[in-house]
C-alpha cells in the first residue's frame, strides 16, 4: 500500500471519527437539553463569580439577566401567541412598585413581595390584554402603547406608590431571603440567577406544554385555532397574564437587585423598545435567543467600547469614536436581521445543524 | 330513502339562508346526512359548498334556518362548540399552523380535551406529564395511519400541499371527530395522492365509524366514495340521492354539468 493511499485511509477515518464524534456531540445537544442546561446553569453558578469581578456581577452580569428575562417575559406575549405590545416598560413599573408597596406599606418580605408585585402585574396585563379579543396586529399595539402612558402616568401622579419621598422614586430597603442579608453584588447575583432560572424552566415546561401549542397555534392561525376547539381568546389572556408576570419580577429585580433606587423613567417606553428588540434579535419563539438577544444589546456594546479604547483611542476624537460604536452596532443588527430575519437562536441552531455534519458537507 | 323518520340522521339541515351583504350564498337549503355514511357536497364554483361547511361548524351563522345535530337544534353555534361536540373541519385552502411541526399540528388538535390546569403543566406535575405522554401516543398513532412518521419533525410551511392537506386531516382526526366536514380533501393533488386520500376517508369511516360530509370536484372520486351526493347551484339543492340516482337526474345534469358530455357521462 502505498504511503499516498495509507494518508488518504487515514484521513478517510479521521473523518469518520470526527463525524461520529459531531454527531454525538450533536445528538447531545438536541435531545439532552436538561444536562446541558444544568451545565450552562452550574457554570455560570460557580464559574462565572470566580473570575469576575463586583464590577462584572453589578454592572453587567446581573442587568443581562434581568433583560433576559423581560425578553422571555415579552417573547411569551409576542413570540409564542403573536401578540405584539409596547407595554413592556409599564408593566415592568408595576412589578417595581407593586413591589415595592408590599415591601414598605405592607411590611412583607422579599420574596413574597416580588412575587405578588409580580402578581399585580399579572393582573394589570390581563386587563390590558382584553381587548385583544376584537384587536389584532397594530391595533393592538396601540392598546399596549396606551397601557405603557397610563402606568407611566400612575406612577407619577400618585405619591402612594412611591412612599410620598420628594424625589418620586423608591429605593429598596435592606433585603433578606430566608435570613440571607442580599447586600453583597454575590448575593444579588445569586438571587437573580435563581430566579431567572426557575423562571426560565417554567417557560420552558409551558412553551413545551398543551398551553404553548395553542399560544403558537393562535399566533400562526387563530381561525383555524378557534374550530380545532382553543379557546382563543382566553388563551391570548392567559399570555398576557404571564408575560406581565415575568415583566414584573423583571420590573422588581431591576430596582432592588440592580439599581437600588429608581423612578418611573428607568421604565419609560425606551425600555418597552429595548424589550421588543432583544426578542427580535434573539429570535422569536425561543426560549435561549432571550438571552442571546439580551447579551447582544448589553454586552456587545461593551465589545465595541472595549476595541475602540484599546486600538483607536488616540487616533480618533473621542466623541466620534462613540457614534462611530452606534454606527457599527446598528449595522451589526442589520446584518444579522439579514443572515437570518428569525433571529441569532435559529441563526445558531442553524450553524449547529451543519457543523454537526461537518466534515463531510458545509 | 328520503323520508326523515326512516333514518337515523346525525345531521339534519332545515331551510338554512344566508346571504352577504344582501348576495345570497344559500336559500331555503335542506338536507340530512345519516349516521355513518359518506355524504358528498358537489355543485360549481360559488355554490355555497364551503359556506354551508362553515354554517355546520359555526364560522358563520345563518341569518334563518336552523341546524340538528345529534338530536339537539341550533341556530347559532360557535366554532368552538361544535368541536366540543365532536365536529371535526378541514379547510379548502389549509389552515395549518405553519411554524410548527406536523406532530404539534396534530397535538394542538387535542387541546380542547386537555383536562390539566396551567399551574400544573407550567411545573410539569405527574398529572400534567401523563396527559402529554397520551396526548403524544394519540398522536403518533394517527402519523402512523397516515402515513406521516417521515415528517414528524418538519415544519408543515415546508411541506408539499398534498401532505399538507394530510396533516390537516390528521388534526381534525386525532380528537376523534364523530363527523368529519372536509373541504375539498384533494384538490391540487395528483391522481395518486387522490387514491391514498381517498383510501384514509375510507378508511376513517369505515373503520373508526365516522361520518364524513366532503366537497369535492373530481366526479370521479365522488362516484367511488361517497354513499350520499348533494348538489348545489347558486345556493340552491338541485339534486340530492345516491351517487347513481343523481347521476341520471336530468336536472342536476342540466344544472350543473350541461346538457351533453359532462364529467358524469365518462363515468361508469
Amino acid at each position: 500500500m502505498s504511503v499516498s493511499t495509507q494518508c488518504a485511509l487515514f484521513s478517510l477515518s479521521a473523518a469518520g471519527w470526527i463525524t461520529r464524534m459531531r454527531l454525538q456531540v450533536g445528538h447531545w445537544f438536541s435531545h439532552g437539553r436538561v444536562p446541558y442546561a444544568w451545565l450552562v446553569l452550574s457554570l455560570v453558578a460557580v464559574g462565572v463569580p470566580l473570575v469576575s469581578g463586583d464590577y462584572w456581577l453589578n454592572a453587567i452580569l446581573i442587568p443581562f439577566l434581568i433583560l433576559s428575562l423581560a425578553g422571555l417575559g415579552l417573547n411569551v406575549l409576542t413570540g409564542y401567541a403573536g401578540q405584539t405590545s409596547l407595554g413592556s416598560g409599564g408593566f415592568m413599573a408595576v412589578g417595581a412598585f407593586a413591589t415595592y408597596a408590599c415591601l414598605i406599606h405592607f411590611q412583607l418580605s422579599f420574596l413574597l413581595a416580588i412575587f405578588l408585585g409580580g402578581g399585580v402585574a399579572a393582573l394589570v396585563g390581563l386587563f390590558f390584554g382584553l381587548p385583544s379579543a376584537k384587536i389584532k396586529g397594530f391595533y393592538l399595539m396601540v392598546t399596549s402603547l396606551a397601557a405603557q402612558f397610563f402606568l407611566e402616568w400612575v406612577f407619577v401622579k400618585f405619591p402612594w406608590f412611591y412612599n410620598y419621598s420628594s424625589s418620586a422614586t423608591i429605593s429598596s430597603p435592606p433585603i433578606t431571603v430566608f435570613g440571607w442579608a442580599i447586600a453583597s453584588p454575590l448575593s444579588k447575583y445569586y438571587l437573580v440567577l435563581v430566579l431567572v432560572s426557575f423562571l426560565t424552566w417554567v417557560a420552558v415546561n409551558l412553551t413545551r406544554s398543551q398551553v404553548g401549542r395553542n399560544w403558537m397555534a393562535i399566533r400562526d392561525m387563530d381561525t383555524a385555532a378557534a374550530v380545532i376547539g382553543i379557546r382563543v381568546h382566553r388563551s391570548k389572556i392567559l399570555a398576557f397574564a404571564i408575560s406581565s408576570f415575568y415583566l414584573g419580577i423583571a420590573g422588581a429585580l431591576w430596582v432592588f437587585a440592580y439599581l437600588g433606587s429608581a423612578g418611573v423613567q428607568s421604565f419609560s417606553l425606551q425600555r418597552s423598545f429595548q424589550v421588543l428588540f432583544i426578542i427580535i434579535i434573539g429570535g422569536l419563539g425561543s426560549i435561549s435567543g432571550n438571552f442571546i438577544g439580551a447579551a447582544f444589546i448589553s454586552l456587545l456594546p461593551l465589545l465595541l467600547d472595549f476595541l475602540a479604547h484599546t486600538f483607536f483611542a488616540r487616533m480618533v476624537d473621542a466623541g466620534l469614536l462613540q457614534n462611530l460604536q452606534k454606527v457599527i452596532f446598528g449595522s451589526l443588527i442589520v446584518w444579522f436581521l439579514i443572515k437570518e430575519p428569525e433571529g441569532i437562536a435559529r441563526f445558531i441552531s442553524h450553524l449547529r445543524g451543519r457543523l454537526a455534519v461537518w466534515p463531510l458537507r458545509f | 330513502m328520503t323520508s326523515a323518520d326512516l333514518h337515523d340522521h346525525m345531521l339534519e339541515v332545515k331551510d338554512i339562508s344566508l346571504s352577504f351583504q344582501g348576495v345570497k350564498a344559500i336559500h331555503q337549503l335542506s338536507f340530512a346526512v345519516s349516521r355513518g355514511e359518506i355524504c358528498a357536497l358537489i355543485g360549481p364554483n360559488g355554490a355555497g359548498k364551503s359556506s354551508l361547511l362553515n354554517i355546520l361548524n359555526g364560522v358563520y351563522q345563518p341569518d334563518s334556518g336552523e341546524v340538528h345535530y345529534e338530536h339537539a337544534h341550533f341556530s347559532r353555534l360557535t366554532p368552538f362548540e361544535a368541536a366540543r361536540r365532536g365536529i371535526g373541519r378541514t379547510f379548502q385552502n389549509n389552515a395549518l399552523f405553519g411554524k410548527l411541526a406536523v406532530i404539534d399540528n396534530i397535538l394542538t388538535g387535542l387541546s380542547r380535551h386537555s383536562r390539566v390546569s396551567v399551574l400544573e403543566q407550567a411545573f410539569g406535575l405527574p398529572r400534567a406529564r401523563r396527559e402529554a405522554a397520551d396526548f403524544l401516543q394519540r398522536s403518533e398513532a394517527v402519523l402512523a395511519f397516515l402515513e406521516l412518521q417521515p415528517y414528524r419533525q418538519t415544519l408543515v410551511g415546508n411541506l408539499a400541499y398534498g401532505l399538507q392537506k394530510r396533516v390537516e386531516l390528521g388534526r381534525a382526526l386525532v380528537s376523534s371527530p364523530k363527523l368529519l366536514l372536509l373541504d375539498e380533501p384533494m384538490a391540487g393533488m395528483n391522481a395518486e395522492e387522490k387514491q391514498d386520500m381517498s383510501h384514509f376517508i375510507r378508511s376513517i369511516n369505515r373503520d373508526l365509524g365516522t361520518t364524513v360530509v366532503l366537497i369535492e370536484h373530481d366526479i370521479g372520486v365522488i362516484m367511488d366514495l361517497s354513499d350520499h351526493v348533494v348538489v348545489l347551484d347558486y345556493g340552491r339543492k338541485v339534486g340530492d340521492g345516491s351517487p347513481a340516482e343523481v347521476q341520471a337526474n336530468p336536472e342536476v345534469i342540466a344544472a350543473y354539468l350541461g346538457s351533453d358530455n359532462g364529467p358524469l357521462n365518462t363515468v361508469h
